[in-house]
């Protein structure tokens, strides 16, 4: 019972602090440009808005463009809810599975570029073939990267991972670790849709990727939309931060470790989404046919942390 | 379209009824509670109001303080900026763009040629002023307006 209520803690906790995850990256990022910036609390109050106003369907659209967003917040709100972020005992330990979790995050993926599809505007299928060519880049390499630390502790179980890394840190992290990190922030960027890969503040249609498949999207939907987009920023944000800084995270459902597992975690975020944004002023994005090039050098890093970690240590 | 010269519109100076439209645009600012997304159309401006606007967004007059952001698509917007007297061929664009808004939605003509044709009033292929197109909410005289003014005029609309 109580580790349902810690999974809805956590669910709440990611869907609130999520689009101020993008309002501090959009603030760090303006400061950085010498902008005075918005407020953080602007993504919400951009949801609060869209969630008043009318949703407009396309006179061609079908149920797949109706059904995305729910699928999209659906996929989101089941993994920030089982994965390991306050604690490392969830009410689903099925669902705290590392594949589940990639699984749930491909669902999403797949159901938005579905929507894309099924808009029949041009820029829509053309948004859904990048996210399609770039996810399936991607997620090999999220498993492989945390299948490094998943070797070493013998399960595949996120909530095992996170625990065996607070616990007993010389026999979890090897030098493969580092590795592993490096595979999972690459990826942890192109599947957020985040820069070098993909730019969230493009208007212009030929270089989007995730934009373009939401361009049909109005009122109600967006904000469905954008609020999951900003959770699996989080959610992947988190995933990077509590399997390599395992720390401080509640091994129970205390409330008193909760709480300060929910200070802890608010901190990582902040320190991760401002080091992202910090990051993206001083790149531009990728063409469009580098970026396999990119996602390429991803998977070989986690499989190499793979190799390192299981055969040589 | 009934061809180009019947849009030749002489007429074209109908730049009135601003007061009642921008209090009810105030008013409707208050239920955007601060955030403002904005698609722009460019109905066939001399692109002078273009360069102004590009300002209002850059790093000086930084318009996203205030809650305003451009927009890639007319249906995430709440707010279009129209600038130029519209021309024949830009008219059902222009239209298109505005129904495809989802509502509340509301229009700010920026410039004077959106006000009332300007210097253009008359010439080859205007059709006449966006009030004529669609219903304007909002009028920001000048040619160009300073950005300072399109800032103004957005924060209007977005109660902040």
């Amino acid at each position: 019972m109580s580790a349902w209520v810690t999974a809805a803690v956590q669910a709440v906790l990611v869907a609130a602090v999520a689009p101020l995850v993008i309002g501090l990256m959009r603030a760090v990022r303006a400061r950085l440009e010498g902008r005075a910036g918005g407020r953080l609390a602007q993504p919400w109050r951009d949801l609060r808005k869209q969630l008043r106003k009318e949703p407009v369907i396309p006179a061609d659209a079908g149920m797949f463009f109706t059904a995305a967003p729910v699928v999209l917040m659906a996929t989101s709100v089941l993994v920030a809810g089982a994965a390991p972020y306050l604690s490392t005992a969830g009410p689903l330990p099925g669902v705290a599975d590392l594949v589940v979790v990639v699984g749930l995050l491909l669902l999403g993926t797949v159901a938005l570029a579905l929507a894309g599809l099924d808009t029949g505007t041009a820029f829509g299928g053309m948004g859904a073939s990048r996210e399609m060519t770039i996810a399936a880049l991607v997620e090999p390499t999220l498993l492989l990267a945390v299948f490094a630390l998943s070797t070493r502790v013998g399960a595949t179980d996120l909530g095992a991972i996170v625990a065996a890394g607070a616990t007993d840190p010389a026999r979890v992290f090897t030098p493969a670790g580092a590795l592993a990190a490096a595979a999972l922030a690459i990826a942890t960027l192109a599947e957020a849709g985040r820069l070098p890969v993909d730019n969230p503040a493009t208007h212009l249609e030929l270089t989007m990727v995730h934009e373009a498949m939401v361009l049909e999207y109005a009122g109600r939907d967006l904000a469905l939309v954008e609020w999951a987009a900003s959770m699996r920023l989080t959610i992947l944000l988190g995933l990077l931060a509590n399997l390599f800084i395992p720390w401080g995270v509640a091994s129970g459902a205390q409330p008193a470790a909760l709480v300060l597992a929910a200070g802890v975690f608010v901190v990582k975020l902040a320190a991760l989404g401002g080091l992202v944004a910090a990051g993206e002023v001083f790149v531009a994005k990728l063409r469009l046919f580098r970026v396999p090039e990119l996602l390429a050098g991803s998977f070989v890093l986690g499989l190499l942390a793979v190799i390192a970690s299981s055969v040589l240590a | 379209m009934d061809g180009g010269l019947s849009g030749q519109d002489p007429a074209c100076g109908a730049g009135g009824r601003a007061g009642s439209r921008a209090a009810a645009a105030a008013a409707l600012g208050a239920g955007l509670g601060g955030s403002v997304q904005v698609r722009h159309v460019d109905a066939g401006s001399c692109n002078g109001c273009e360069i102004e606007i590009g300002q209002a967004f850059g790093p000086v007059y930084d318009a996203e303080r205030h809650g305003v952001r451009l927009v890639a698509s007319p249906r995430h917007a709440d707010v279009l900026t129209v600038t130029g007297p519209v021309t024949v061929n830009m008219a059902q664009p222009l239209r298109a763009t505005y129904e495809a808004m989802p509502r509340p939605r509301l229009v700010v003509a920026v410039g004077d040629c959106a006000r009332d044709c300007g210097v253009f009033a008359g010439g080859h292929g205007v059709l006449g002023p966006v009030g004529d197109v669609v219903p304007v909410d909002v009028r920001v005289p000048g040619c160009p307006p300073e950005p300072a003014a399109i800032v103004a005029a957005l924060r209007g609309v977005s109660g902040r």
